[in-house]
């Protein structure tokens, strides 16, 4: 391995200025010569020595899954957009072009590990049997997301950035406090998710240095998608973002994130790590948001289209069909299925959506305390009173 | 039935609520070894491990975020944030996530978590140290917000907030911590309740923390000129149990609230909010308020200016009576 230093400008007057980033910079940055890699975007399945044993399992029947796992994850995601521009949800929250780092990252959990996600973690959200459709009531408004975290052990959605950081490695104190780290056949760990603007909040730092004092079981994953709605990666970090674990006294590891392969890989070191004792560790999966931050954004006032055309190149998806068909034989029978049942799925997803009904007003007083308190109960009541003194007069 | 500190009423509560369930966790700054900074969780380290008596690092935010974690995991942790001038670092994770994560899972993740806060002023501390911030909290959905005042409901509202399903934010009134008193066998009122604690006919006091000791004594001196002063410990800050409240200004006509905290849109402007729009009728003068000041809290040389005392409290019942 290199020297992580080396990347670290001695002059800084040789730092890549905005406008060279602007430029295209971006879209040709291969991520260094630590990128872990086992799928190069050209389709050819390529070894790695620390890590490649931790995906030698992988044959072709795994792959086709991981395949249609990225293949209905990207689907829905684009259903979800033409929901939002017909306007059937207020907001979308595209996850197109890292599909890849979050199945590989998903499908290296055990049922018995816990993730904590962002917001646009609709594939992880897949990965651990959360039906896409429980993700559409939070864009249409229905609620603030309706599955059961203890049980899908995936927490809801964080929308504030960042907080999450410090709720998982609060959940993976617990799970050493309970003894479920080390050799066991029990042992648990911990998964958290957020982006590379995250990664300049306050809790993000806290959580990395709680999560070392604490030696928590927790994977701190981080997707590099180069963009923090507007903001490039250059105005949150002077380092690779995975070098920083160094200073916390953890391993850091960057991942081509759009090799799922490699994400699968790394994140099942890691998880294997936290689950034996030797936590935290940092993943960097460098990857790219090839669409808007939501579908009420436009790159195109800030970001070159040449970039992300330079992305598609190295599509996480294109990549595994390629190997699939070149490398492991596969023929378009398969590829077909994949599609129908995506756009079943798709269709499914429309349907539950347009038939979506809106909660009804008591819904604003439930479950905010679990003893509701005599003021909020006598709101409650008034409201509710006052709302259905209209109930007549539409008739 | 024990005469104790009030800081030391709180650690018997506190290693009784620890005794009583394995999933309860204090955790804060110092609060280990040292046993905390006014030595509340003193001894509670040495007898339930560092796994339940948290030192932690030197961060709010981590403080109530990991406890956050550690509530969805199914524990119930006690924070303990070392003066009420330093939770605002932790302030977005108590709005964003401890407030919120019940509502935001329909019930399905509960969050029994206390944050202890010791609050006001009164010890000569330099500046963050003497704050009253509860309105903060009281503002937010979510929260529960209760102040003890004396010893013996230090011990048993710090039980009944660890009990409790809800997260709580529960204040401390930081100068009474060494003031003396019984603590009872049992729990004299539920968790969130008001409490006459001094009954009265000419004058309604609410107030709670700190100055219920200093409301008391008001009472005292006002009897002596034949005033006679009903004094509420409001306890609860939210949701406010306001009924005693009400039915004590029904029968006096005046009531004088009293609070350490600037006055704007503080749980001293709720009181007199909510009460004429129940007392109307029965008031005979408005309801006057008797509160710090619109300003930071002063250098210490100057807080007993800024501090309601015994003096101003009858200063505000005798414009009450002017009516």
């Amino acid at each position: 391995m290199s020297d992580p230093q080396s990347w670290v400008p001695t002059d800084p007057r040789s730092a890549p200025s905005r406008e060279h980033v602007l430029s295209g910079l971006k879209g040709t940055d291969e991520g260094g010569p630590e990128l872990v890699q086992l799928l190069t975007p050209e389709g050819v399945r390529v070894d790695d020595e620390r890590f490649g044993s931790w995906a030698a399992d992988v044959g072709v029947a795994e792959l086709q899954g991981y395949y249609r796992d990225m293949v209905l994850t990207r689907r829905f995601d684009r259903e979800g957009n033409a929901l939002q521009r017909q306007g059937q949800l207020g907001i979308w929250v595209p996850l197109l072009g890292q599909e890849a780092a979050q199945i590989g990252a998903g499908r290296a959990l055990t049922a018995r590990d816990m993730a904590f996600p962002s917001y646009r973690e609709h594939g992880v959200a897949w990965c651990r049997g959360v039906d896409p459709t429980e993700l559409l009531g939070i864009f249409r408004g229905t609620d603030h997301g309706s599955w059961d975290p203890i049980e899908a052990r995936f927490h809801l959605y964080t929308i504030v950035i960042g907080n999450q950081c410090l709720n998982a490695t609060g959940y993976a104190m617990g799970q050493r406090f309970e003894g479920k780290v080390g050799d066991g056949p029990d042992a648990e760990a911990t998964m958290c998710f957020f982006g590379d603007g995250a990664t300049s909040q306050g809790d993000v730092h806290e959580g990395f240095v709680w999560a070392a004092a604490f030696d928590a079981p927790v994977v701190f994953y981080c997707q590099n998608n180069q963009w923090a709605i507007s903001v490039p990666l250059e105005k949150q970090t002077r380092v690779p973002l995975f070098q920083r674990a160094r200073g916390y006294g953890f391993p850091g590891v960057r991942v081509d994130g759009n090799d799922v392969l490699a994400c699968l890989a790394v994140s099942r070191w890691a998880l294997e790590e936290c689950r034996t004792g030797n936590g935290p560790v940092l993943i960097e999966a460098f990857t790219y948001r090839m669409d808007a931050h939501t579908t009420s954004d436009d790159p195109s006032r800030y970001r070159l289209a040449d970039e992300l055309e330079l992305w598609k190149l190295k599509d996480p998806i294109e990549r595994v069909r390629v190997n699939l068909v070149r490398e492991l034989g596969v023929g378009p029978e398969f590829f077909d299925s994949v599609q129908e049942e995506s756009d079943e799925l798709a269709a499914r997803f429309r349907a539950f959506c347009l038939a979506m009904p809106d909660p009804g007003p008591e819904r604003m007083f439930s479950e905010v305390y679990a003893e509701l308190s005599p003021q909020l109960e006598a709101e409650k009541a008034a409201y509710l009173e006052y709302h259905a003194s209209f109930s007549g007069e539409a008739s | 039935m024990s005469t104790t500190t009030l800081a030391k009423a709180l650690n018997s509560g506190l290693r009784a609520a620890m005794e009583e369930d394995p999933r309860v966790l204090v955790m804060g700054e110092d609060v280990g070894k040292l046993g905390g900074v006014f030595r509340v969780t003193d001894g509670l380290a040495k007898d339930f491990g560092e796994q339940r008596v948290l030192d932690t690092p030197l961060s709010e935010s981590g403080i109530i975020g990991t406890a956050v974690g550690l509530a969805i995991r199914g524990f119930r942790p006690v924070c303990e944030i070392q003066f009420d001038g330093f939770v605002f670092p932790g302030y977005d994770q108590i709005v964003s996530q401890l407030a919120k994560v019940r509502y935001r899972s329909q019930g399905k993740v509960p969050m029994p978590v206390v944050v202890r806060i010791p609050f006001g002023g009164g010890i000569g501390a330099v500046e963050h140290h003497s704050e009253s911030p509860e309105a903060l909290f009281a503002h937010v959905a979510g929260l529960k917000v209760v102040a003890c005042s004396n010893p013996d409901d230090a011990h048993w509202m710090i039980r009944q907030a660890i009990a409790a399903d809800d997260p709580v934010i529960f204040f401390e009134p930081k100068r009474r911590y060494w003031e003396k008193g019984a603590v009872s066998d049992s729990a004299p009122a539920p968790l969130y309740s008001s409490r006459v604690v001094r009954a009265g006919s000419d004058v309604t006091v609410a107030c709670y923390g700190p100055l219920v000791k200093t409301c008391l004594e008001a009472a005292v001196a006002a009897a002596e000129e034949g005033r006679s002063l009903e004094v509420i410990d409001l306890r609860t800050l939210s949701p406010l149990d306001l009924g005693p409240v009400f039915e004590s200004v029904r029968r006096t006509g005046r009531l004088v609230v009293v609070s350490e905290a600037p006055p704007e849109t503080s749980v001293t402007s709720e009181v007199a909010a909510r009460v004429q729009e129940e007392c109307f009728h029965s008031l005979e003068a408005p309801v006057l308020r008797v509160t710090g000041f619109d300003a930071p809290y002063p250098p210490s040389r100057l807080e007993e200016d800024f501090l309601p005392d015994l003096d101003r409290v009858l200063d505000g019942v005798d414009r009450a009576l002017e009516y």
